[in-house]
């Protein structure tokens, strides 16, 4: 006999813990379907940043997605803290794109104009900073950087502790999180849906897919294409410091509790989770240059994960149209996007339809046929 | 709590926060501040909470000194040298010199 549920959410990252409390906020009944410490865990790898600069080229819905997403943050990181009594640590002061050279400035400035002049765009305002302008509100910056561009609406977490929030708040509001329940198949049967886990059969009338590079074997039988891959990112983790950083920046931010990140590596390894030196020795040159009173400061510690790639880079929200209550939903943003998927989407799940300004995420835009 | 071994060699001269004091050959700077009577030597970055030598064998972090200017050494990795200038930490290192920007 399977336990019976309004809704199954398969996959109990960042994505998936989103989703799973903004529907257990509206009392639905809500299962987590997690697997276990094996699982390759995007959500406990990532930089933690709540990101919007840059965001969105070739698909200005993305753009606003992520732009609702960062308005959202403050009321999703008071909600937890209320919640469970766990600060995120959440900051949004802007955050600063910085440039080695006149190139990288001047391509930096192009893509940030195409980007806002996109029809249907939400232009934000973004300023240009040279070397001297910079330097006054990044105070340490080394002679090689030629300047940057900041946007105000950046900002960042502490990515763990919202983790934790997001799965505390779902239990507390009577949500059920399942580990060791890796889901094998998911079938309709008898009007519900039925997930077979290695622990058991799980039933809901509605099943949200948030497995990751899962959702691309778990998708198909639904109707729901996810064309995923691994995208490696590596972090570099330093000892703490006297706050220096007021504001994120791309690849480098400083945390409350003073430990430097350096992030934002991106190369295809496949479903490679070692770390690289090389990639680390590059991240750690570019940082170098940008701060190099960072020089004698040590590395505690390194790491490699796995982003969840679509082929053009944007998220995926779908809904079956052969198996209705059936959704999928997939991205490499789960840290910025948590507060649209708790606040917004979740609603819209529960509701059973996603609406019609949600149809630019859905898989049928990588519906482009191969030249013969 | 800690009686030296008879074995022990000959004295070493350093300074523990300006404090001279005879440190003995082959002993940690832990040890060395374990025999000079002081049990914290830093104040955690986060909480202010003061922590001194635990574990002794490189896990645990919390003997962090500032040495010969260089800070956050494991003192319990450390072996004395003459000479050497030991100094207890406040709170975070400094990695570069300035207030931050204003947001």
């Amino acid at each position: 006999m399977a336990r019976e549920f309004d809704v199954a959410v398969v996959g109990g990252g960042l994505v998936g813990g989103a989703i799973a409390y903004g529907l257990a906020r509206l009392g639905r009944r809500t299962a987590l379907l997690d697997e276990g410490d094996i699982a390759y865990r995007a959500s406990r790898g990532n930089f933690g940043l709540v990101w919007v600069q840059g965001k969105g080229l070739g698909l200005a819905s993305y753009g606003n997605w992520t732009q609702l997403a960062a308005r959202l943050a403050p009321q999703l990181a008071r909600l937890l803290r209320d919640e469970t009594g766990v600060d995120v640590a959440l900051e949004q002061p802007g955050g600063f794109h910085v440039c080695l050279s006149e190139e990288e400035m001047q391509s930096r400035v192009t893509s940030l104009t195409r980007l806002l002049e996109q029809p249907g765009f939400e232009r934000y305002a973004f300023e240009v900073l040279d070397r001297a302008a910079l330097a006054a509100r990044l105070p340490g910056i080394g002679p090689g950087v030629a300047g940057a561009t900041y946007c105000p609406l950046d900002g960042h977490v502490n990515p763990l502790r919202l983790l934790r929030a997001l799965h505390s708040a779902f239990l507390a509001r009577g949500g059920e999180y399942l580990p060791l329940h890796k889901a094998h198949r998911i079938e309709r049967r008898n009007g519900r849906f039925v997930v077979s886990t290695g622990a058991g059969e799980i039933g809901a009338a509605q099943v949200v897919l948030t497995a990751g590079l899962g959702n691309a074997v778990l998708g198909p039988p639904l109707g729901l294409r996810a064309l995923v891959r691994p995208q490696r990112g590596q972090v570099i983790v330093l000892e703490r410091v006297r706050r220096f950083l007021a504001y994120p920046m791309a690849t480098i931010r400083q945390t409350d509790e003073g430990t430097v990140l350096i992030g934002d590596s991106q190369d295809e390894s496949g479903f490679n989770e070692s770390l690289s030196t090389s990639i680390s020795a590059t991240q750690a040159e570019r940082a170098l240059r940008i701060f190099p009173g960072l020089r004698d400061v040590r590395v505690n510690r390194t790491w490699a994960a796995l982003r969840v790639m679509s082929p053009d880079g944007f998220p995926i929200y779908e809904q079956s149209a052969s198996q209705p209550g059936a959704f999928l939903v997939t991205c490499h943003s789960g840290v910025t996007l948590a507060g649209a998927h708790a606040l917004e989407l979740a609603p819209r799940i529960a509701a059973g339809d996603l609406g019609p300004d949600m149809q630019p995420f859905s898989s049928e835009r990588l519906n482009v046929q191969e030249a013969a | 709590m800690f009686k030296r071994l008879p074995e022990a060699g000959p004295t070493v001269p350093v300074t523990i926060d300006g404090r001279q004091f005879a440190a003995r050959a082959g002993d940690s700077v832990a040890a060395t501040l374990f025999a000079a009577g002081v049990k914290a030597c830093r104040t955690t970055p986060v909480s202010g909470a003061a922590r001194g030598p635990f574990c002794m064998m490189g896990v645990c972090f919390d003997c962090l000194v500032t040495i010969d200017g260089r800070p956050n050494q494991q003192g319990c990795l450390v072996p004395v040298r003459e000479g050497m200038r030991i100094e207890s930490q406040s709170g975070a290192r400094i990695a570069v010199d300035a207030p931050p920007g204003q947001p």
